[in-house]
């Protein structure tokens, strides 16, 4: 709770905050705010946004609500990007205390296959990824997860090398406290703080990968997302910009939600511990 | 009764491209109930010793027998069983605790460990430890973070006596302690040994904190033992180089211009 | 003697902190003395110390005045030396032991590159560090810690400062260690016609070497005077209970030894 509230004295933590909740919002009343499919025809074809009450936003080449459209996608978003997080962080988890616990050969190989991992650019993982298996939602999440999995695990075995030489840890052993209890109550809790720090930049780039994905195509053809709907607007930009133009302003104020979050969160930590 | 005996105990590093003896032939004894002091600069392997003595690093060689037992051979489930047996306290009274622990859970896992007390009696068990150290039962919900230095050594104590061990090895556990602190933890350490026959290792760079607590000392250099005697032998009729520039080096309360002049 | 620093009603305050570090000082810093701060943990002598130097952090609130008789403020490096508490923290680990001498001196004496090295090379040679030429390219982690506290002595005197201010300098050193590195500032100080103010928590310790010494708790100054005075006669209780817990070999023992 201090947490919550060093985190809202950040003029960063508290934007953040926000806009995520607003957008949080959006995505679990989407059925409330805009019932029905979104990818129905609603209305008559290229509305223009702001003249019709029925359609605030407009309504795309086919008739689509525009508004509809970025509610619903919110959702699309909000959960690529969170589990694709979540599974980079699981994944990057497991490898790096895989590895900083082991050591010796162990250590080694899983290194050079994180390093493997490193070097492939992530968006181009991710399009080979779903180019091949296909596109649905739980193929975009884990072919996102794949490339950005590598940090969290190069930074959690890290955080074990060092943890594992404090003296609590030294106590611990002598104490006579079994080595997989020392691994998760003495060990991992600690580890985990800088390593969650991570989460926030991981959901950014997914929720931007996710959205790239969709443009070039290669995103769950049956669900409406932002990138869908920006490629959909390229054909008409010169005529009807709005049509990319809202789902844009969408994106953008997602991850610049994130990151204010990121940032507040990161100065609300550093003040406790520096208060400690 | 001899409680340990360490025989030709010995411990190599890797250091810069050369191999260091940290440990070079090691043998000393304790007797149940006694206190042995371990003088010696840093660098002179007591650390070492202490680490090894532990099972925190693996013996180059030597043998080390606990209560009669190959201490050493032991591992897995019997090492860990037996350890209740031989506890430490470190030096470092910030890095020494789990940032995210309370002070019940803190002292209440060597009881849970070990099975000495059942899980209905631990509250109990943990209120009465904290007494024994000199602190109010109050603190038992307290983050280790919101208690003082002096505090936290005391609560390591109190962990190291929970298992009811047979011994203890402390190494510099008052060093970091202000001045006025230390009097009041020595005093509670050699109280708890005349109550509860724990013999202590009592690791130090310090010869007056030994000279304090100790019945015998030994004083380490290079990685070997040069000298062991009575406490009162050693500090006041030192024998080797080591042990003089120890006794040496211990500050005097100057309080006469002509004594420091002389100095 | 004369007065250095004329140090009145210093109070300070840390940024975030509710009460003061320090409050109501007054003391007198004398040209040429060795004074001694002595305090426990807490007793505001490191912010004494950083206050004195121009250390503090930002956002410290500075109360009070300090008034340094030479009309200027002290410049760092070259009116002031410093040696801080963990030699392994305040030496660079990626320049060498002669770059990191030199330093001051190039900067404040205005030495060429060379002279700067012949320089470092002579002080380390000063604070007895053995063979010199080697250490003056070493790095710092090849030295052990005592080796390292010669090394910032070394850099801290490089410009020929006139006051050298010591922040507890041994007290993560053992104690074989702390006597030789007291015993070499000691030295330097009094060859060089130096000030030197030696904050430490062991008031044995000061009594070796101090002229006065000026005894801090919890934020205060308790009690100043000459060494000899304040120990023989301490005017404050709480100067007479740090006496009382000092211990050394003609401490009787806590244990009683026979019938083992």
């Amino acid at each position: 709770m201090r947490l919550l509230r060093n985190l809202l004295r950040t003029p960063e933590g508290a934007t953040g905050l926000c806009l995520l909740v607003v957008l949080a919002l959006v995505a679990l009343l989407a059925p409330v705010l805009s019932p029905g499919d979104p990818l129905r025809i609603a209305g008559r074809a290229l509305t223009v946004p702001f003249t019709d009450p029925a359609f605030p936003l407009g309504t795309d080449r086919l008739g689509r609500d525009v508004l509809a459209g970025i509610v619903h996608g919110a959702r699309t978003s909000l959960l690529v990007g969170l589990a694709a997080a979540c599974a980079a962080l699981a994944i990057g988890l497991c490898i790096g205390l895989a590895a900083g616990f082991a050591g010796g050969l162990v250590d080694e190989a899983l290194m050079r296959v994180v390093d493997a991992f490193q070097i492939v650019p992530s968006f181009l993982l991710a399009l080979a990824f779903v180019s091949v298996i296909g596109a649905s939602v739980p193929v975009v999440v884990l072919a996102i997860a794949l490339g950005a999995w590598a940090d969290p695990a190069r930074l959690t075995r890290a955080e074990v090398l060092s943890v594992r030489e404090r003296d609590y840890v030294a106590s611990a052993r002598v104490a006579g406290m079994h080595p997989v209890e020392i691994a998760l109550r003495e060990i991992l809790p600690n580890v985990l703080p800088p390593v969650l720090a991570l989460s926030a930049i991981i959901v950014a780039a997914a929720i931007l990968t996710e959205a790239a994905l969709s443009f070039l195509g290669l995103g769950d053809p049956n669900i409406v997302t932002w990138g869908s709907m920006i490629a959909e607007g390229r054909n008409v930009l010169r005529s009807s910009p709005f049509l990319s133009i809202f789902p844009g302003i969408a994106l953008v104020a997602t991850v610049v939600g994130v990151y204010l979050l990121s940032e507040g969160l990161g100065k609300a930590l550093a003040h406790r511990g520096g208060a400690a | 009764m001899t409680l340990l005996d360490i025989r030709d105990l010995r411990k190599r590093y890797a250091s810069g491209g050369r191999d260091v003896a940290a440990l070079d032939g090691v043998s000393l004894t304790l007797a149940a109930g006694e206190t042995l002091g371990l003088a010696g600069a840093s660098g002179s392997g007591k650390s070492t010793l202490a680490r090894v003595l532990t099972r925190l690093v693996p013996a180059d060689g030597g043998t080390i027998h606990f209560e009669s037992e190959d201490w050493l051979a032991l591992s897995g489930g019997e090492l860990r069983r037996r350890r209740a047996k031989m506890q430490m306290v470190f030096q470092d009274v910030l890095g020494a605790f789990n940032p995210r622990a309370t002070v019940a859970a803190v002292i209440e896992d060597p009881l849970r460990i070990h099975g000495t007390v059942p899980k209905a009696g631990r509250e109990r068990e943990v209120a009465a430890l904290l007494d024994r150290v000199g602190l109010p039962a109050s603190y038992a919900a307290r983050s280790i973070r919101d208690v003082s230095g002096g505090q936290r050594q005391r609560i390591a104590i109190a962990r190291a006596i929970a298992a009811r061990p047979a011994m203890i090895v402390l190494d510099e556990a008052i060093s970091a302690l202000d001045v006025s602190l230390r009097e009041r933890i020595l005093e509670l350490l050699v109280a708890l040994q005349v109550e509860r026959g724990i013999a202590y290792l009592f690791i130090s760079h310090d010869l007056a904190v030994l000279a304090a607590v100790s019945h015998r000392v030994a004083i380490m250099d290079g990685g070997r033992i040069v000298e062991t005697g009575p406490a009162a032998a050693v500090t006041g009729a030192p024998q080797s180089q080591a042990a003089r520039a120890l006794v040496r080096a211990v500050p005097r309360l100057i309080i006469r211009q002509e004594d420091r002049n002389a100095v | 003697m004369t007065a250095l620093c004329e140090i009145r009603q210093l109070a300070v305050t840390y940024r975030g902190q509710p009460a003061s570090a320090l409050r109501d000082i007054d003391l007198d810093i004398r040209t040429g003395e060795r004074l001694a701060i002595i305090g426990e943990s807490g007793s505001g002598k490191s912010t004494f110390a950083r206050a004195l130097a121009g250390l503090l952090p930002d956002g410290a609130r500075v109360a009070g005045s300090l008034c340094w008789m030479a009309g200027h403020a002290p410049r760092a490096g070259r009116d002031i030396g410093f040696v801080f508490q963990d030699p392994s923290a305040s030496l660079n680990p990626v320049l060498t032991i002669g770059e990191q001498v030199a330093e001051g001196a190039r900067r404040h004496l205005g030495l060429s590159r060379r002279q700067g090295q012949a320089h470092a090379l002579d002080m380390l040679a000063r604070v007895h560090i053995p063979d010199p030429e080697r250490t003056l390219h070493a790095f710092p982690h090849l030295l052990s810690g005592g080796q390292r506290q010669r090394v910032a002595i070394a850099a801290a005197l490089a410009a020929k400062p006139g006051l050298l201010i010591a922040d507890e300098p041994t007290s993560a050193l053992d104690m074989v260690v702390q006597a030789d590195i007291v015993a070499l500032l000691d030295e330097l100080v009094r060859d060089g016609g130096m000030t030197l103010v030696f904050v430490t928590h062991d008031i044995a310790l000061a009594s070796g070497f101090a002229d006065r010494v000026a005894i801090f708790h919890d934020g205060q100054l308790v009690e100043t005077g000459s060494t000899a005075e304040v120990l023989a006669a301490p005017q404050a209780a709480y100067t007479a209970a740090l006496i009382a817990s000092h211990r050394d070999l003609a401490t009787p023992p806590l244990i009683r030894e026979a019938g083992r």
